[in-house]
């Protein structure tokens, strides 16, 4: 880069002294959680295995009929049952088990932050541009530090789609939380309510459609997350499209692909939010 | 009994308040101090107690401060100054656990939004205050019930608040405040959000259930007439400031200043005046002194009809000259020659007389509960009142046999 009239201001290097202080004095630490979540990873693996197909689809078929009725449920059922005859059930299943992790660990981590700052102003104000910076920065960028901190395969990948997908979780359940109208909360705290009866008897049950639809854009964007995953080696679906890439192979691409938006649709359509009609508006 | 004690209660909006005191000290008001700083003068300095048992109507116009001023006395707003005893107990200075054990054993609240749990049926919301204060589940229930029944909302306890009407939805707010048993009820615009006819009956019902529930109850209108209908005492705000507090027939006959006469001056009187009000002195004959003695009392007061009463001076009907006459002739008992007469009771309003008076050709007869005679209305008197020659401060007069 040209010379300018400001010497550089070295943003870059700092970061990589961060990283390696961050590597050399907690790797123990990071390395128990890529272990934890590997583990987690394998046992959810484990599980779809030994479920096998059938069961597995005609559960989420079961799901999806409970959830949003026949129109999902055949969708799902149909889905499924492609991709498996495509050849792609296993590498389903580990991108199935990531989403999963993923979104599981956003929700235990973004919905206290979420309620945190639906609460608190101040932490509100705090959050806000670190979760813009987490969800604009390109997803690549923080692949880097996550192979130093976690190795590679499923850890740094389900730690990179965490950052990614967390956010609307976070957003959306502190906008549920500062939602729910200003009398409601008058009048649980004219009766006497604790903080946490105010919590868990009105502030959340009220906020929940919107949470849900929180953790419905998460699941989303863990999805779009795994072709990025796969580059610091995570398996899966995201592993045959990047390898369709590299190799120009248009039919693995093509039903790689498939198979991944079959997969989103139907977390999709499930995970939606099926507001109860009897106790919408007020 | 004192059940609340506000004294010199302040609460100025925004940053730093204290500020806003030295300036109300030195006499400024509400907008002088809203210009010179950011501060927004809530309540200014109220004082005013609530008896037990009362109905104590807040009143002001929007922006007033009285909601505001509702608010102190359960703390859901804290006061900048100023002291605010429950059962001689000040609440501005509880901590967190007294203040809120203070919230579920003795003030309940109304609001004007219903502000019902959309997520909880009615019976759910109705025991909301119970499961916060952690009685026993059935216990819960049971009171819900008990609380929904008295309200009139028996067979709705597995709705949810959407699928009920305004009415509806605010008896159910009615019923959960009634649940927690307090003795205090504070109602902030509980009726403003419905419509007329559906107010009117709310607080029919209201008076209704006071009548034999006896709780002390600060009501917040902005409504004269709702004011006037329900209120034992009104307070009447303006800026933040109580400018009047009396009973209703006290404001409307002697408001304090300009401000309350201007309030005051559009009142519907045909619904503040009872019968009692504008009633006078009515002859009337024991009807054991027989027929002569009646038309001598007629003749004496030149008139040509009077009331008959029993010995318990309990209104039998009225008796005419003619049949006097007639029945002085034919020795027959003053009671053959009784005729019945159109009665109202004593608290009516004017509004509702209008239709008996304008069908009876004779005076209406004024009488107490228990059907005694206490006076007559003439259709000179109700004209005369809703002129404006408002009979209110004249002692009324009683008839004495």
């Amino acid at each position: 880069m040209s010379e300018t009239f400001l010497p550089k201001i070295p943003i870059g290097h700092w970061a990589d002294l961060l990283v390696q202080f961050i590597t050399n004095h907690f790797e123990g630490f990071f390395g128990y959680i890529a272990a934890g979540i590997q583990s987690f990873v394998d046992s959810l693996v484990w599980l779809f295995a030994f479920m096998t197909p059938i069961v597995f689809i005609l559960l989420l078929a079961a799901i999806a009929f409970w959830r949003r009725g026949i129109g999902v449920a055949l969708f799902t059922l149909i889905g499924l049952i492609l991709i498996y005859d495509l050849g792609y059930w296993g590498h389903a299943m580990q991108t199935f088990a990531l989403v999963v992790t993923s979104v599981v660990l956003s929700i235990i981590i973004g919905l206290p932050l979420g309620i945190l700052s639906g609460i608190n102003k101040t932490f509100h104000r705090v959050l806000t541009p670190i979760l813009d910076f987490m969800q604009t920065m390109p997803s690549f960028v923080y692949l880097i530090p996550a192979i130093f901190l976690f190795g590679t395969g499923m850890p740094p990948g389900v730690v990179a789609t965490i950052v990614f997908a967390m956010p609307p979780t976070i957003r959306m359940t502190g906008l549920g939380i500062r939602q729910v109208p200003s009398d409601l909360i008058e009048a649980s705290d004219a009766f006497g309510s604790t903080t946490w009866q105010k919590l868990f008897k009105v502030q959340i049950p009220i906020a929940t459609p919107t949470i849900m639809a929180g953790v419905n854009q998460s699941i989303m964007l863990s999805l779009s997350m795994v072709v990025v995953a796969s580059l610091v080696g995570a398996p899966g679906l995201g592993a045959d499209v990047y390898l369709a890439v590299t190799s120009l192979r248009t039919d693995i691409g093509v039903e790689a692909g498939l198979a991944i938006v079959i997969i989103a649709i139907m977390l999709d359509r499930i995970s939606q939010n099926t507001r109860n009609k009897k106790t919408g508006g007020s | 009994m004192k059940k609340i004690e506000v004294k010199k209660a302040t609460k100025i909006f925004g940053k730093n308040p204290r500020r806003g005191l030295e300036l109300l000290k030195k006499g400024l008001n509400k907008k002088e101090i809203k210009k010179k700083t950011d501060l927004n003068v809530g309540v200014s300095e109220a004082s005013f107690h609530v008896e037990a048992n009362e109905i104590f109507v807040i009143m002001g116009l929007s922006g007033s401060g009285k909601s505001t001023l509702v608010r102190l006395l359960n703390r859901l707003i804290n006061p900048t100054s100023g002291t605010i005893l429950i059962d001689g107990e000040d609440i501005t200075r509880m901590n967190a656990e007294h203040l809120r054990e203070v919230r579920r054993k003795k003030i309940s609240m109304v609001f004007q939004g219903f502000a019902l749990f959309p997520h909880r049926t009615i019976l759910e919301n109705t025991f909301f205050g119970l499961e916060i204060q952690g009685v026993d589940k059935k216990e819960q229930i049971e009171r819900a019930h008990y609380s929904l029944s008295r309200v009139g909302l028996k067979g709705y306890e597995d709705s949810y608040p959407n699928q009920l009407s305004g009415g509806m939805q605010q008896r159910v707010g009615l019923a959960r405040a009634l649940a927690s048993d307090t003795d205090i009820l504070l109602m902030d615009e509980a009726f403003s959000a419905l419509d007329p006819l559906i107010r009117r009956e709310m607080q029919d019902q209201l008076l209704d259930l006071q009548s034999d529930m006896k709780k002390t109850i600060v009501f917040i209108t902005h409504d004269l007439d709702e004011a006037l209908r329900i209120g034992d005492r009104i307070a009447l705000m303006r800026d933040g400031q109580i400018v009047q507090i009396g009973t209703p027939e006290e404001i409307l006959m002697n408001p304090a200043n300009d401000y309350v006469e201007h309030f005051v001056e559009d009142v519907d009187l045909s619904k503040v005046i009872t019968a009692g009000h504008i009633m006078t002195r009515a002859e009337a004959v024991g009807n054991d002194r027989g027929a002569r003695v009646a038309l001598k009392l007629m003749n004496d007061n030149d008139i040509s009809s009077i009331f008959v009463v029993d010995r318990s001076k309990k209104l039998l009907g009225v008796a005419d000259a003619d049949d006097a006459a007639a029945a002085i002739k034919a020795e027959t008992p003053l009671s053959e020659i009784i005729k019945n007469v159109k009665s109202v009771q004593v608290n009516t309003h004017l509004s509702d007389l209008f239709d008996d008076i304008s069908k009876s050709p004779l005076p209406l007869a004024v009488v107490d509960e228990q059907d005694r005679l206490l006076g007559l209305v003439r259709r000179g008197a109700i004209i005369n009142a809703l002129a404006g020659n408002t009979p209110l401060t004249k002692e009324t007069e009683v008839q004495n046999l």
